[in-house]
């Protein structure tokens, strides 16, 4: 393409009013080797837009995202957290209970040997009654 | 969708989701971490994915909304210290070298853009979308389209001219 042209176009250009087709024959005009000397300076530019296009995402499309993971690891915290904390409190209740037996029964032994020390004293008592009751009856 | 399916429509477009989200985080590792993030929620939107028009369209602004919050999050600041990963083809050594320096130069230019001249520029003269798309992509109207386009390429012009006539390459 004739210089006037391209120094045309190189005016709409900054001025925002070419076409995409005619920003094509622009950087077309400057991938070349012979580039008139005054225009020299915009080379850079016009290369640089086409090279940035061949810049590639080169990761791996993330279908299988983390997230999931995150999602079923902080599910399965939350049933192993709540399970022990049931059975935790199962066992604390179990031990508890086991406590309370062990004083009541320690309770219950106080008292019945208490009761046995009164029935010993009652059968000094009974022994009175034979005795009065002989009295009584040799009356 | 099914796998297959869902790959076959974002393959066409996934470099340039890609290519959109370094321009606007300028690191190569921040645009991939982006782009990875943009397909998750693609795929994870794929049940309705039929009722979009364009997809494409669609999944651009995604990026470009996605990559312009995490600039507003990260202060900018930070992101911009890592960005040492041009990309260089094998050419002799001497054309390499001046091919490269130029490139180099070009992207510091387009670093110092400000973010919607940036876009406009990356969508335009990189990708080639047409004005109507630019507008859908970006909520804009064709005006302030070709008011920014003109400004972003004037100011690369700029930047270019000033080089030139230094000498440096």
């Amino acid at each position: 393409m004739e210089l006037g042209n391209i120094e045309k176009l190189l005016e709409k250009y900054f001025e925002a009013t070419t076409t995409v087709e005619e920003e094509k024959m622009l950087r077309e005009y400057f991938s070349q080797e012979d580039v008139a000397t005054h225009l020299e300076q915009y080379r850079p530019m016009f290369n640089y837009f086409s090279m940035a296009k061949e810049e590639r995402y080169t990761k791996q499309v993330p279908l299988k995202p983390r997230k999931d993971f995150y999602k079923w690891v902080s599910i399965a915290a939350v049933a192993v957290l709540s399970f022990g904390i049931y059975f935790g409190n199962e066992y604390r209740e179990r031990k508890q209970a086991e406590y309370a037996y062990n004083e009541t029964k320690k309770a219950f032994e106080l008292l019945a040997e208490n009761f046995g020390k009164g029935t010993e004293k009652v059968a000094y008592l009974q022994e009175f009654e034979a005795a009065k009751q002989k009295i009584y009856n040799n009356n | 969708m099914k796998q297959a399916e869902f790959l076959n429509v974002v393959m066409p477009f996934k470099d340039k989701l890609y290519r959109l989200a370094k321009r606007l985080l300028v690191s190569k590792e921040e645009a991939e971490d982006a782009t990875q993030e943009i397909l998750l929620k693609l795929w994870s939107k794929n049940e309705t994915m039929g009722e979009y028009k364009n997809v494409e369209a669609f999944a651009m602004t995604m990026t470009k909304n996605f990559c312009l919050d995490r600039l507003k999050s990260k202060q900018a600041g930070n992101l911009k210290l890592v960005h040492s990963n041009y990309t260089d083809e094998n050419t002799s050594l001497q054309k390499q070298l001046e091919v490269e320096d130029s490139i180099n130069w070009m992207e510091k230019i387009m670093e110092e853009l400000p973010e919607q001249q940036k876009m406009v520029l990356q969508l335009r003269d990189v990708e080639q979308y047409d004005f109507e798309e630019i507008c859908e992509l970006l909520d804009m109207k064709p005006t302030a389209v070709r008011v920014t386009l003109s400004r972003a390429r004037k100011a690369v012009r700029q930047e270019l001219i000033k080089k030139h006539n230094y000498g440096i390459g």
